[in-house]
């Protein structure tokens, strides 16, 4: 008797959370877990909260690492949620070969997607066979030095410039106790600090020809042996930042304890929530102050095949929301990134958001590595960049003769 | 023996048919899953499948490029080191507290729930816990330098080249409480009259155990064994926990090797082929291992 009880009752928690529900709730998935993340996802939230419909939040904490397999064997496996977020480029290529995603060139078609995305390469990266399947939602660069003023000031040196300057200005940091440069233990950071060298040091010609060709003989060449060395430094500058995550790390450069981190501008928002303000607080160098170049990777949102009919409408309701013009600006703001749409207005932004939305215009842009290199290359190259920045008895030579393996091996 | 089962019975299969129905269901799981998903991944293992299974062989290639592989090289060399050194010293230290649990002590209910409490906690909470303890700037470094020792340095999870030995600390705390429980189980099986006999015939206690309680204990040996030794081939969760791998690609293990490159890098042939490398790890010493402990001598 009472043991009937105990199951009635436990069915009832179990059945009420979904009678309760209208039938247009969605589950959206994605890593944004950090302060500044939680802050631009509640935008949207907000924003398709506001069309009647229910955003379900299933953010997985732990970085798109943690994150992705997690998607990926819910959608393989016949549990799909209602949209999910991927880095746009091949990371779900083959979800959408396996005809497991939605095709959205209906919304797209209807509402100009073709018009209105800038630059066209986002929406490329989300075609496939002339079909478009994903939704971009914002575009993130790799390519920027964050600067701690204050650490700089503690340490009695200018707040550099450029890269070099920062290399001769590493000594001084040490010497007054400051980190000159914190990079996490995560092994996409490091690998990700490499790109934005490569762009940096040895221009956009040679990155395309390494990660979009695959040219072994260029990875092989003087210049990237320039590159590497430029990564030995960065590797002597970041001993002693022990800390895992990203945003530790920016953590550490906002409470001036490292000089500087090379980080995407993700980390824009993490200063933001601390407070900060661009040009006081702390300084941004687009293209680490060499070339001033950006990659226009990004986050967008995938929409697995439901069969469920009204949230299926709601997935189309929610693809033409985020890329409303008013979601774009409330979300790409909190976020630090930038929008996909080149015809919004952004008079709000920071002056780091205005240097980046100015290289946008100018069109001094890469696509990022996310774009170019498949999964399993990209996995390759974090393994080789986080034992060689670990490791400082891997010479630049060798690591380099590594990264020409990689390189001509990668599909 | 064998002209024993073919006399007058025909029935042999519907012996103890109840028996037979209620296993049912765990030989159809051990058959269809554990069979069949082992066969499935070697197989697999022979394509280049990526996010997804997919038909198209390329023979040994996936081996070639594992074996080529430096954080794999890695991954053998550390789980030959944790292996070695966790097998060693959680049977010894396991053998010696049951030893010392077994003289009759005052509260030893007391002493065995608090040694095998650690057992209780998962290896994520344990690797967090000695993730702590190990840190230098909160643990125990830290605690020694405050009570006067300033150059005092234990930062095993930040160096790499003791880091997994960083690992094998916190994997002993955990496992050699239920390691010490199975011993004592033993010791408890082992005659009283034995004791005594030893006693009268006036042998070093340390000799009784050495030579007479020990290889009566055999059978308690070996299911200790296999419980440590599946514990150490599948260890993953402990690494993940302490240091995700880390300091570089220091501290990896091949499970997570397997799971990283399956999932992460949405690439299931290699991850396939690193998983039956271990599978035939296993195999290598096991196969021998059961064949002389039970297909060798013949039974009554």
């Amino acid at each position: 008797m009472k043991l009937r009880l105990l199951a009635a009752a436990l069915a009832a928690t179990v059945v009420l959370p979904f009678s309760a529900a209208s039938a247009a709730d969605l589950e959206v998935t994605h890593w944004w877990t950090s302060g500044g993340e939680a802050a631009a996802v509640a935008e949207l939230a907000k924003a398709f909260d506001a069309t009647g419909n229910h955003w379900v939040d299933g953010a997985i904490a732990g970085s798109g690492g943690t994150a992705r397999p997690i998607m990926i064997s819910r959608i393989t496996g016949g549990d799909p949620m209602g949209a999910t977020q991927f880095n746009h480029g091949r990371q779900a290529e083959e979800l959408v070969e396996a005809g497991l995603m939605r095709d959205l060139t209906d919304v797209a078609t209807r509402e100009h997607w073709k018009d209105i995305i800038k630059p066209s390469s986002l929406l490329d990266s989300c075609t496939i066979e002339g079909k478009i399947y994903c939704a971009p939602v914002n575009i993130h660069s790799w390519q920027w030095l964050w600067l701690s003023n204050a650490a700089f000031k503690q340490a009695g040196v200018e707040v550099p410039k450029n890269w070099d300057e920062f290399v001769a200005a590493a000594p001084a940091l040490e010497k007054a106790g400051i980190i000159p440069l914190a990079v996490g233990g995560q092994p996409w950071q490091s690998a990700g600090a490499f790109d934005v060298l490569m762009v940096a040091i040895a221009g956009k010609d040679v990155f395309n020809k390494v990660f979009g060709d695959k040219d072994a003989e260029v990875a092989a060449g003087p210049d990237i042996a320039k590159v590497f060395k430029a990564a030995d430094d960065a590797r002597k500058m970041s001993k002693g930042s022990n800390v895992q995550d990203w945003n530790q790390a920016t953590n550490l450069v906002i409470t001036g304890k490292a000089g500087g981190q090379i980080m995407g501008d993700w980390a824009q928002g993490e200063f933001q929530v601390a407070g900060q303000k661009a040009g006081t607080d702390y300084t941004c160098l687009p293209g680490l102050g060499v070339n001033e170049i950006i990659s226009t990777g990004g986050d967008a949102f995938y929409f697995p095949l439901l069969k469920d009919e009204e949230k299926s409408k709601a997935q189309e309701v929610l693809a033409s929301t985020l890329l409303d013009p008013k979601t774009q600006v409330a979300f790409n703001l909190k976020k630090g990134s930038l929008p996909v749409r080149g015809d919004v207005d952004l008079a709000t932004a920071n002056d780091c958001m205005k240097k980046g939305l100015d290289i946008l215009a100018k069109g001094n842009v890469i696509q990022g590595t996310d774009q170019l290199l498949s999964a399993d290359s990209q996995k390759q190259k974090e393994d080789l960049f986080s034992e060689f920045f670990a490791n400082p008895s891997m010479t630049p030579e060798d690591a380099q003769k590594r990264f020409t393996d990689i390189i001509a091996s990668a599909d | 023996m064998t002209g024993q089962a073919y006399a007058g019975r025909p029935n042999q299969l519907l012996r103890n048919l109840h028996s037979k129905i209620a296993s049912i269901p765990m030989i159809l799981t051990a058959v269809v899953i554990f069979l069949g998903g082992t066969l499935w991944t070697v197989f697999y293992s022979f394509t280049n499948s990526k996010l997804l299974p997919r038909l198209s062989f390329v023979g040994l290639d996936q081996y070639e490029r594992l074996w080529a592989a430096p954080r794999w090289l890695v991954s053998i060399e550390n789980l030959a080191i944790y292996g070695v050194f966790s097998l060693i010293f959680s049977l010894l230290i396991g053998f010696v507290l049951a030893a010392l649990m077994d003289q009759k002590i005052r509260f030893e209910n007391t002493f065995r729930t608090i040694f095998l409490y650690p057992f209780a906690l998962s290896f994520i909470v344990t690797g967090l816990v000695w993730q702590w303890v190990l840190n230098p700037e909160f643990g125990v470094q830290s605690v020694v330098r405050s009570l006067g020792w300033t150059s005092f340095t234990f930062d095993p999870l930040y160096n790499q080249s003791i880091v997994i030995y960083g690992i094998l600390i916190a994997a002993l705390w955990q496992g050699t409480g239920l390691v010490m429980c199975l011993m004592l189980a033993g010791l408890r099986g082992i005659d009283e009259d034995i004791w005594k006999a030893s006693r009268v015939d006036g042998i070093p206690m340390w000799k009784t155990y050495l030579f007479i309680i020990i290889p009566m204990m055999r059978p308690v040996f070996i299911t200790t064994l296999v419980i440590i030794a599946s514990g150490i081939v599948r260890v993953y969760d402990l690494v993940v926990a302490q240091t995700s791998g880390g300091p570089g690609i220091a501290s990896e293990v091949p499970a997570k090797y397997v799971y990283d490159y399956m999932f992460q890098a949405q690439n299931l042939g290699q991850g396939f082929a690193a998983s039956t490398m271990m599978l035939i790890t296993v195999a290598i010493i096991i196969v021998p291992w059961a064949y002389l402990e039970f297909g060798g001598r013949k039974r009554g």
